[in-house]
This record gives structure tokens, C-alpha cells and sequence, in this order.
């Protein structure tokens, strides 16, 4: 059996709360925002970068948390989908999702929530081919992305973007 | 009266949950001393069992080790049969087959003994494709390799070929295809023999799970129980596999005192969970010089895998819908579930009828060509009116317009301009256009006589602060059942959904209202709850207690003082089957489903010559479905389906090496993303069905049936190529651009 | 996840200095950590043969992007994302922007370097044919100093590279003397988005008078390395691009190349596929 290595200590700002986790420091953030930070709304879906499920902001860049190891997310500043409502207000993006459909299983949805959130954040016209571009690398299975995109069109126009 | 919750789309009732990362699926969930539980899997496709190793430099004290040996009661996964082990014992019929269980409180070092086991095994010749296997060179289950066969019978056919003027013949093939829901597979347990069993999980059928569990440890029902939790889809793919994981969970448990976690990655739940049956079909057709059909001789087979599991169901299916909406007056459908050494095919949404409804449309398409008519006005002559019969004599008591049908879903795509136009074009270029469509029909429910056997109940009840309590086994995975439940039963009872509240799927708490498979759930379930709730207001009416043009404080009020004065407020409705519904099982003869669903759908496609790539630039899905309870949530499973369809059609291959599937990562088994699904547009028609709740039908797997036909048919148009086969990957599609064009 | 983290170590060096340092006393023994997106995939398959690794992500001496009159310069740490946004790269090396917004998602983009790409050497990577178009140089550093190196034969083979044990891929420099050339790249894969190559082309050329007056072109996916199809190059040099001659060309570059079978695609469709894109290629000269 090899040696075990020393946990680290990784200090983060996460959904704008300072916290302190230990971890192995291969851990991969998805697991210590899971259970050590008992943040479960970042989801697993693939282990491989594929299916977007996994994704949070870290320093304001839209990232697959299973593929950042602990010992980066040190000094970093994270957000989850529970940082998303602002209490119990939902987000602008949030409410188009309830009603325009845009979650089924919902097991997607915090990672396309994000990967959304991002993209409003860089274009403040996303086209049509912009959101689905920006949306590529969340895999949906139910949706079919249709009522993903009215949704997203939806939040744009509700925020006074055009779409 | 206008409806105030049908017809209406009510948003998702835990749809805050979802979008806030506040629901909990599986995974999501820890117990006090939890501990992690993996499976030790066969490499070999089939062997006799040696002897199991436990290596070097594991502390071997630390684990909970199951194997079949710990089985208290049937070693056996329950379903239609038992042939299938829950751990393999002297045999193993299929790679990636359970063997041990390993249990130990850090899941990182079980991955690590996961390693250091090893299980020596003797190969045996193994089988591998359908012809393999029906050539009975090696016999791997019962006496012949067969688990099922079916013939359906209708007219005369041996006699029908001398009056037809064109005789066309053909051989289609799908694939596997993988449910690939983004949750995985998962199980929570806690066991003992003083507790009973109790699981939590990722499901689709809890009385399933149930089932198969009672078996595996020889309790009575009342000590096991199992929760459903909130599931990442599902597919069919939690149809009957979560009984397996549930029962290895829960084995783990019972031997160790402590809860177990469960949870596969995605290489695991590729490779060792059920896939869509791989099929391949032959079709003889004999038309009229007019292009009626004749004759339509069709045999039909699919791979189920190395055990039973549900082949015999899905058989029954895509036999049934192997003829297609059409009148045909003479129909011989010969089919034929066989085994191979893989891990046994399973429930996919359409459950056998995307099978058979690719092989029939895309020959219907060949045979229009060689009588020398449009696609189109060869189904116009052909669709089946009400009166008539199905294949297998089901007479049509049901208003059925598929020409209306048609007419709409050419008129929304364009497809006469549009085929017209790219003929013209195509001579120019490298991207070739098409565009192309498939006709077809969907029953809903289970088959024949299955609702009479499944005898599914639901129950409404209302509590004494006036909310209402929805109590069903069906399932929520994201298609919506919650939601409509509520809107049906506020509906019924006069008020809003956010008074109705349905419980958790819990078997201790809830009854048995059938699998959440077959889109039954609306027709068959919805209409029990409908019932139910019915049923409620007219006790309380009766009692006096409330009176007409109530609003919810009087229907809060009469709640609380008829529980008062009799106890309880609530109805249990169980399932009757119509008596003008009459299946011979024997001779596969009848009403075969209580309502179906009828649809068109239209796929233009381009195509690249250069490089085989083919782009789905337009889809058009038109439906008749009853009535729709929820337009958003019924277009969200339509818009769901296509993108599986296209999938199917196009994208997911799964690449067999000896019966394991060597794909199995995300990378590099393909679904579609965003860019690969275009924008489909959906149109429902509405005739409502008089047994449906409000006038609903099923539709969860139609869509699936229609999509990869209307795109094979539509790159045949693009290019020439005569497709046979799904997927179509562009390394197929070139190998055959370039024989079409030497 | 497969592997048993325990047994992995990653620390976090404050400047480059101290990285080097810390290769050329133990040798062989330190991994470099960019952004981890090939690397966290591995140890998540249980497939990392490495167990100690240094993250670099955060050296600033190896990010940055500086353009002079003549060239333009990478650091290692420099992210698809970071290629997509800069101006003078969108504008005089579009097949390099290209490859960049054909790599992965966004989010891999946003943690994926050139610096990772270029170690990782994977036959399939998106972005080494731009590169050798490029005629990329890379510097590579370590405490003995720096050594700069054309980026074409600094690729030995399948998944191997000339680096050294104790050294660093610093950075990569680009010439702007082809900004005004024909450009072409086009990436066959798996589906529109987050696809695996099945073949990649990328070309640039200068024509004269309808002639190609020079050209390079590089492939990826059809050989152990991304290719500079020096062959085709030469039977091209100098000639319109007229159909003759384009099937000359296409008949040297299946010599050239080596497509193979695998689980994503064929040696036959990579093979053709490849003869098509360099047809497409020089179609758009002649236009």
C-alpha cells in the first residue's frame, strides 16, 4: 500500500463565504464542494470533462469542478448553484427555467445554470448560435436543449437583453 | 366547463429544487456510519467460475466481501423469470457479470481492492451476434438460445404473393443504443435481519425493486421497502437494473451491519447496465400495381443479452408495431428474442418499436420507389382508417386522421418545395439536401391483457388542514408525472395545484400503480388519480359537508369536519380493464393496446460529401395524442425524444469487442450537444380519449419510434445511399457515397 | 474515480525559479500541473502513471501574450480561451483561433494551456496542426537556461516529446509573415461540439499569380505525431491548383499519412476524408 500523502488545508471564498476545507490535494473540487463544504447541487455525471454536469465559476471562469484539483482551488474564489438565488429570490435565469421548462430530470440543470449564467455574463447579446455555443458542453438528456435556449432568450429579454 | 389546470402549462412542481441545486438524487444523500459498496466484475464473456483471489497488500479485514454464498434467500434478480443472478456463482454468461461485493468506509481504497481481486475463470465459447446465436453452434441459455418467439397471423398469405405486381425485399439493422441518463446508476441500503431491508435510489419502478428483492432475501413483503429518490433520468434504463444494484447494496448491508452507498461512474454504467436490443428485420412486400399493400411478410429479431430479463415484453412490442398504421390484409410477422454473451439488453424508451418502425419505414420508402410512387402518396393509399384492422385484428375504434397528419407536418416543413428544390440543387456542390419522413403509431400502456395483470392502484386523500395527498407508485424522472398528477387530481377536485401534494414513491407508503414505463403513466395512472380524486369530491358532497361553488377555504373546511366525524378522507382506485378490450395471448391476436398515438415526423438533412458528415438542419414532429395536459412539460418530451432519436440515428454507436462495450466514456460514446440539435418544432393534434384522464394518451416513447427513419429517409433522399442500417456514422455513409457514385 | 488519492502529491511552487529548482534536483520524479484537463481525466480513470506533480498554473513568468512587429509570443500557460480573445490572433492567425474554438467546451478552454497541449502530444489534439503551419518555435527553460526549439520535430513520436527531465515548455513564438496568406482549417470529428478529431486539417498558403508560390500544411489525427505533410508541400510549390494536379497531391498525401482503425474511426474514412479536405483546400485558392 503506498504512504498516505498529507492533506492540505485549501482556504476559498465559496458562494462569498470563507471557508477552510482539508483535503487530499488531488482531491477534485467536485467532491470537496460536495462533501466537505456538503455543497451536493454540483453534480457528477461523467468523471471526464464531458458532460458539463460538474459546472461552477471559479474566478469568474466557467470550469468542470471534476477536473480542478484541491490544491489549486487555494486562494480561489468558487461559485456553486446554491449561490445562485439571492436567498430565497431566485434568479431572473432561475425563474425562465420554471417556466419555460427548461429543467426535466433537473440533474443538468445546476451545471447549465452556471454554463448560462457565464454566457449572460459574456455576451450581453448572446445570438442564438452564442447560446448554443456557449451551452456545448452541457449535456442534456431530456430536454433536447429546446426549452434550455427558450429559457435562456427568456432571461435575456427579462433582464432587458436582446436575444 | 373550461378546464382550469388541463390544457394548462403549470410549471414543475419541484422545479425550484431543480434549478437551486435543492433536490436530491442518490448521491446527494449520506447516512450515519454510511459506508461505500463496489462490485468485482467477470472479464470474461462466458466461463466457469474457478476460484476467487483476494491479493496481496489489502486490508482484507477491514472489507465486508460478499458472494453468492451470502444470499439468504434465491440467488436470482426477480422479474418475469428468475434465470438471471443477482451474483454469478459457478458461471459467468457475460462480461462485466457481478461477482463479489466489496464494502469499506473509504471508497478510495475500495476502487484500490476492487483491483486486487481476481476471479479465475475458464472460458467457454462464447456467442456474440444473432446469426451466432441462432445457428445454435453454441446453446448459452435454455434449449435453443431462444428466450422468446411471437407470430402474429392475419389473412392469407401464402397465397396473397400471386396477386401483387411488385415484390420488394429488404434486410434493416439497428444497433445498441446506451439510455446514458446524466445520473448514474445508484443505491442506498440499510439491512439487517431484525430491520428487514429498507433502499433509496435511483428508479423508475419501486414495486419492481421490491419484487426482486423480497426473492433475493426470502422476507415478507411487509420488511422491505424501498424509496424512490430523485432520479436523473431514466429512460427504461432504471427499469429493471436497479433491482440488481439494489440488491448488491443491500447484501453489503445486510452482512455489515451498516448502510451502503452504491454509486457507478460512467465507465461502470456503460459497460454492465442494460442497452437498447440490437435488431435485425426482413421485410417481403407485395403491392398492387396501385401501390395498396398486399402482402407484408416480416421477421423480426432482437439480441437480448445473456439473461431474460424483459426480452419477452420488448419482443411483444416491436412485433406489434412491426406493420405500421397501415391496412394491410395479409401479415405474417415471424419474431424471435435470442441470446448472446453480453450484458443483457433492457427497457430504452420505445421498448422494441424503435426497432421495427425504422426497418418498416425505411422499406415502405424503397418500396414507393420501385412502384414508382412519392413516398407520401404511398402511405396515403395505405393508412389504416377506423374500422379497420391492425396486424394483429385489432379493429380501430378510434378517430384517426393520418392523412391530416401528414398533410400538416409536409405543410409546416415545406417538404414539397423543399423537395423539389434540392433535387435541383444537389447536382451542384459538395452539401447535398434531403428531406424525408416516417409515419407511425405508439400504443400506450402495457400490452393486451398487461393492465388487467398489473392491477394498478392510486390513491387520493386529503388531509385535515384541506391539502391534498396524491399516493402513486409512479415515478418523477423529469417527465413531468408529478406535475401532471397534481394538475389532474386540482382539476378534478376544483383547485389549484399547489393543494395537491404527491408523496415520495415509497412502498411503505404508497401503492402499487405499476411500473413508470410504456407511457402509461398519464393514460393509465393519471386516469386512477383522476378517479380517485373524483371520487373524494363526490364523498364529500354527499356528506353535505361541502357545497357547490366551493373555493378552497370551504373545500378546506368540509375536509375537516367530514375527517372529523368519519376519520379519514380518501379513495383507493384500482385499475379496470375495459371488457371491450380482448387479448388471445396464444394466438397474438386482438386489442393489443386501449389507445394509441399517432404521428408524422418530417427531418431535412445536408450532408457533406466530403467528409460524410450529415447535419439535421430542420425537424417537424406532429402528433396526435389526446389531450394534452401540459403543453410545455408534452413538447419538452417530445423535443427529448427527437434529440434521443437523432442519436440513435446518427451518433451513438456502441463498439462491441466480445461482448463487452469498449466505448464506454462520455468522450467516446456520442450523444448529441447543443450544436447538433437543431430547433424541432412540435405541433400536437388533440382528439380526446374517452378512458384517458381529461381525454389524455400516452406519448413518452413515441417520438423515439419516428425520428431515425424520417433522418435515414431523408439522407437517402440527400444522397442515394440505400441506408439499412442505424447508426449512420459518416464512416458508413462515405463507404457507400462512394459505391453509389462508381 | 479510480485512483487512491492518498497516494498522489501536488504542491504549489511560488515562481518558476523555484519550480526549476525543484525539477533539476529530483529529475523525472515531478509532473508539471497546467490546467489539468487531460491530466485529471487519467486519474480519474485510475490511468495517471505519474504521482507527483508541481502546479504551475499559477506562474505568472509563464502567461502572457506579447506581440512585437514580428512575431507574436505565448506563454505556456496561455489558455484557448485567452487565443480566442486576443485581437492580433484572431486576426493574423485564424487557424490557430480555430483550433482553439474547436477544443473541448468553454470550460475546457478556460483551463486548457498550449503549454499542456503541446506536452501532452496527442495525435488527436486540435491545435499542433496550426502550429506547424506556424512553423512554431517553443523556448524551453530549466535552471541551465533556455533552449529554443522549432516546435515541428520537437514531436518524436506517439505521445513523446524532446523534453527534458528537468525542464519546462516556457512558451511558443508564431512569425506574422503569414498574415496575409490563404488560411484554411478544418476539424472532422466525432459531432459539431466537444468532439475527439477523427481528422484535422489546417493549410496556408500564398499564391502568386495563381500559382501557390508556398504553402505548408499539417494534419492531425492520421499519424502517431501531428504532420507536416512536407511532401504534398513540395508537389504543390509552384503550381496552379487545378484538378490534376490537386489529385497528384492527393494521391502523395496518402502516402504520407498513416490513418489508423480505431474506436472513433477508420483508417479508410481518415484516409479519404484527408485527400477530400486538401482538395477543399485548394479549391479555395483557385477561388
Amino acid at each position: 500500500m503506498r504512504e498516505a500523502v498529507r492533506k492540505i488545508r485549501v482556504q476559498c471564498k465559496i458562494n462569498g463565504r470563507a471557508m477552510t476545507i482539508e483535503a487530499y490535494p488531488m482531491a477534485r473540487l467536485l467532491d470537496v464542494l460536495r462533501e466537505q463544504a456538503g455543497l451536493t447541487g454540483t453534480k457528477e455525471g461523467c468523471g471526464e470533462g464531458e458532460c458539463g454536469a460538474c459546472s461552477i465559476e471559479l474566478d469568474g471562469e466557467l470550469v468542470n469542478s471534476c477536473l480542478v484539483p484541491a490544491a489549486q482551488a487555494d486562494g480561489a474564489s468558487i461559485l456553486t448553484i446554491e449561490g445562485v438565488a439571492d436567498g430565497v429570490r431566485l434568479s431572473t435565469l432561475q425563474q425562465a427555467f420554471l417556466t419555460h421548462g427548461g429543467a426535466q430530470c433537473g440533474i443538468c440543470t445546476p451545471g447549465m445554470i452556471l454554463a448560462a449564467l457565464n454566457l449572460l455574463a459574456r455576451h450581453a447579446q448572446p445570438t442564438e448560435s452564442e447560446i448554443r455555443e456557449g451551452l456545448a458542453g452541457n449535456l442534456c438528456r431530456c430536454t433536447g436543449y429546446s426549452k434550455i435556449f427558450e429559457s435562456v432568450v427568456e432571461a435575456c429579454r427579462a433582464m432587458g437583453q436582446r436575444a | 366547463m373550461e378546464e382550469r389546470q388541463i390544457g394548462k402549462s403549470v410549471p414543475r412542481k419541484e422545479g425550484r429544487e431543480k434549478v437551486t441545486g435543492g433536490a436530491r438524487y442518490v448521491d446527494d444523500l449520506t447516512f450515519p456510519e454510511m459506508i461505500h459498496g463496489v462490485t468485482v466484475r467477470s472479464s470474461a464473456a462466458r466461463g466457469r467460475i474457478l476460484g476467487i483471489h483476494f491479493e496481496e497488500g489489502i486490508p482484507w479485514d477491514e472489507f465486508t466481501i460478499v458472494t453468492a454464498k451470502d444470499i439468504p434467500g434465491k440467488n436470482c434478480v426477480a422479474l418475469l423469470i428468475e434465470d438471471q443472478p443477482c451474483l454469478a456463482d459457478e458461471a459467468v454468461n457475460h462480461p462485466e457479470e457481478a461477482v463479489v461485493l466489496l464494502a469499506h468506509p473509504d471508497k478510495y481504497l475500495l476502487e484500490e481492492a476492487r483491483k486486487a481481486v481476481r476471479i479465475e475463470i475458464e472460458p467457454l465459447p462464447a456467442v456474440f451476434t444473432i446469426e451466432e446465436s441462432l445457428s445454435r453452434k453454441q446453446v448459452i441459455w435454455g434449449e435453443d438460445n431462444i428466450f422468446k418467439a411471437l407470430q402474429v397471423e392475419k389473412g392469407d398469405l401464402d397465397s396473397a404473393w400471386d396477386g401483387a405486381a411488385f415484390i420488394v425485399e429488404g434486410e434493416y439493422e439497428t444497433g445498441a443504443q446506451e439510455q446514458l441518463y446524466i445520473e448514474p446508476q445508484g443505491m442506498i441500503a440499510r439491512a439487517s435481519p431484525a430491520e428487514g431491508v429498507t433502499v433509496w435510489g435511483s428508479l423508475q419502478c419501486p414495486y419492481y425493486v421490491h419484487k426482486a428483492l423480497v426473492r433475493l432475501f426470502g422476507l415478507p413483503k411487509e420488511r422491505v421497502r424501498v424509496v424512490q429518490t430523485e432520479t436523473g433520468g431514466g429512460f427504461g434504463g432504471k427499469e429493471e437494473y436497479p433491482s440488481m444494484i439494489a440488491g448488491h447494496a443491500a447484501l453489503l448491508a445486510w452482512k455489515s451491519g451498516k448502510p451502503v452507498k452504491i454509486i457507478y461512474d460512467r465507465a461502470e454504467d456503460m459497460a454492465a447496465t442494460t442497452k437498447r436490443h440490437p435488431s435485425r428485420t426482413r421485410h417481403r412486400t407485395g403491392v398492387t400495381p396501385e401501390g395498396k399493400l398486399l402482402a407484408m411478410e416480416i421477421d423480426f429479431t432482437l439480441d437480448g443479452g445473456a439473461y431474460e430479463t424483459l426480452s419477452p415484453v420488448v419482443l411483444s412490442r416491436g412485433t406489434i408495431h412491426a406493420a405500421g398504421p397501415y391496412q394491410c390484409p395479409n401479415v405474417r410477422i415471424r419474431s424471435r428474442a435470442i441470446a448472446t454473451n453480453a450484458p443483457p439488453h433492457g427497457a430504452f424508451r420505445g421498448f422494441g418499436a424503435p426497432q421495427s418502425v425504422f426497418a418498416l419505414e425505411r422499406h415502405l420508402d424503397r418500396v414507393a420507389s420501385a412502384v414508382g410512387l412519392a413516398p407520401e402518396e404511398l402511405r396515403r393509399r395505405n393508412f389504416i382508417r377506423e374500422g379497420q384492422t391492425l396486424s394483429v385484428g385489432q379493429v380501430i375504434r378510434e378517430r384517426v386522421d393520418m392523412n391530416k397528419l401528414l398533410e400538416r407536418a409536409l405543410e409546416m416543413s415545406a417538404y414539397h418545395a423543399k423537395r423539389k428544390r434540392f433535387a435541383e440543387e444537389n447536382a451542384r456542390g459538395a452539401i447535398k439536401r434531403g428531406i424525408g419522413f416516417a409515419s407511425f403509431l405508439h400504443g400506450a400502456g402495457f400490452t393486451g391483457s398487461g393492465e388487467e395483470y398489473l392491477a394498478s392502484e392510486a390513491m387520493v386523500r386529503v388531509t385535515r388542514d384541506g391539502m391534498v395527498e396524491v399516493l402513486a407508485g409512479s415515478t418523477e424522472m423529469g417527465q413531468g408525472t408529478n406535475t401532471i398528477f397534481g394538475q389532474i387530481a386540482a382539476e378534478a377536485l376544483g383547485l389549484e395545484c399547489e393543494r395537491v401534494e404527491i408523496l415520495q414513491p415509497d412502498t411503505s407508503l404508497v401503492p402499487n400503480s405499476g411500473p413508470t414505463v410504456a407511457s402509461r403513466t398519464a393514460m393509465i395512472v393519471g386516469k386512477l388519480v383522476e378517479t380517485a380524486a373524483l371520487a373524494v369530491k363526490k364523498s364529500l358532497a354527499d356528506s353535505g359537508f361541502l357545497k357547490a361553488g366551493y373555493g378552497a377555504k370551504e373545500f378546506g373546511n368540509a375536509s375537516r369536519q367530514y375527517i372529523e366525524q368519519f376519520g379519514a378522507l380518501g379513495s383507493l382506485v384500482k385499475y379496470q380493464h375495459p371488457k371491450d378490450l380482448r387479448w388471445d395471448d396464444g394466438k397474438y391476436q386482438g386489442d393489443a393496446y386501449g389507445a394509441y398515438a399517432w404521428a408524422v415526423y418530417v427531418a431535412e438533412v445536408s450532408v457533406d460529401v466530403r467528409t460524410a458528415e450529415i447535419r439535421i438542419e430542420d425537424f417537424v414532429a406532429v402528433q396526435e395524442v389526446g389531450k394534452v395536459i401540459n403543453p410545455v412539460l408534452a413538447a419538452g418530451q417530445i423535443e427529448g425524444g427527437v434529440a434521443q432519436g437523432i442519436g440513435f440515428a446518427l451518433y451513438e454507436d456502441v463498439v462491441w469487442q466480445e461482448g463487452r462495450m469498449v466505448n464506454g466514456q462520455m468522450t467516446n460514446y456520442i450523444m448529441p450537444t447543443s450544436m447538433d440539435v437543431p430547433v424541432i418544432r412540435v405541433h400536437f393534434e388533440e382528439i380526446p380519449y374517452e378512458r384517458g384522464p381529461a381525454g389524455a394518451k400516452g406519448i413518452g416513447e413515441l417520438p423515439l419510434d419516428g425520428t431515425a427513419p424520417a433522418i435515414a429517409n431523408a439522407i437517402s433522399h440527400a444522397t442515394g445511399a440505400d441506408i439499412r442500417q442505424i447508426p449512420i456514422t459518416p464512416e458508413k455513409l462515405m463507404e457507400m457515397l462512394e459505391s453509389v457514385n462508381a | 474515480m479510480r485512483s487512491y488519492l492518498a497516494g498522489y502529491e501536488m504542491e504549489v511552487p511560488r515562481d518558476l525559479a523555484g519550480t526549476l529548482e525543484r525539477l533539476a534536483r529530483e529529475p523525472g520524479v515531478w509532473k508539471a500541473f497546467a490546467g489539468g484537463t487531460d491530466l485529471m481525466v487519467l486519474l480519474e480513470a485510475g490511468k495517471l502513471p505519474h504521482r507527483r506533480f508541481l502546479s504551475i498554473w499559477k506562474l505568472r513568468e509563464l502567461r502572457g501574450i506579447e506581440v512585437t512587429p514580428r512575431h507574436v509570443t505565448l506563454g505556456a500557460l496561455t489558455t484557448y480561451s485567452d487565443v480566442r480573445n486576443q485581437e492580433v490572433l484572431e486576426r493574423e492567425f485564424p487557424l490557430l483561433c480555430r483550433a482553439a474554438a474547436e477544443t473541448g467546451s468553454i470550460a475546457t478552454q478556460n483551463r486548457g494551456t498550449i503549454g499542456g497541449n503541446i506536452a501532452n502530444a496527442s495525435p488527436a489534439a486540435d491545435s499542433p496542426p496550426a502550429l506547424l503551419v506556424y512553423d512554431t518555435e517553443l523556448e524551453l527553460v530549466s535552471v541551465h537556461g533556455t533552449r529554443w526549439l522549432p516546435y515541428q520535430g520537437f514531436w518524436k513520436g506517439y505521445k513523446q516529446i524532446d523534453l527534458r527531465g528537468d525542464e519546462l515548455i516556457r512558451g511558443i513564438r508564431v512569425a506574422r509573415e503569414k498574415s496575409e496568406w490563404m488560411q484554411f482549417y478544418r476539424k472532422v470529428g466525432t459531432r459539431r461540439a466537444q468532439a475527439i478529431s477523427k481528422v484535422c486539417f489546417a493549410g496556408a498558403a500564398r499564391l502568386e499569380a495563381g500559382r501557390i508560390a508556398d504553402v505548408r500544411i499539417a494534419l492531425g489525427s492520421v499519424a502517431p505525431t501531428g504532420l507536416r505533410a512536407t511532401e504534398t508541400e513540395k508537389l504543390l510549390q509552384g503550381e496552379k491548383p487545378a484538378p490534376a494536379v490537386v489529385r497528384a497531391a492527393q494521391e502523395t498525401l496518402a502516402r504520407e499519412i498513416a490513418p489508423i482503425n480505431d474506436m472513433r474511426s477508420t483508417a479508410q474514412y481518415r484516409l479519404r476524408v484527408a485527400q477530400n479536405l486538401l482538395a477543399e483546400f485548394c479549391e479555395r485558392m483557385a477561388a
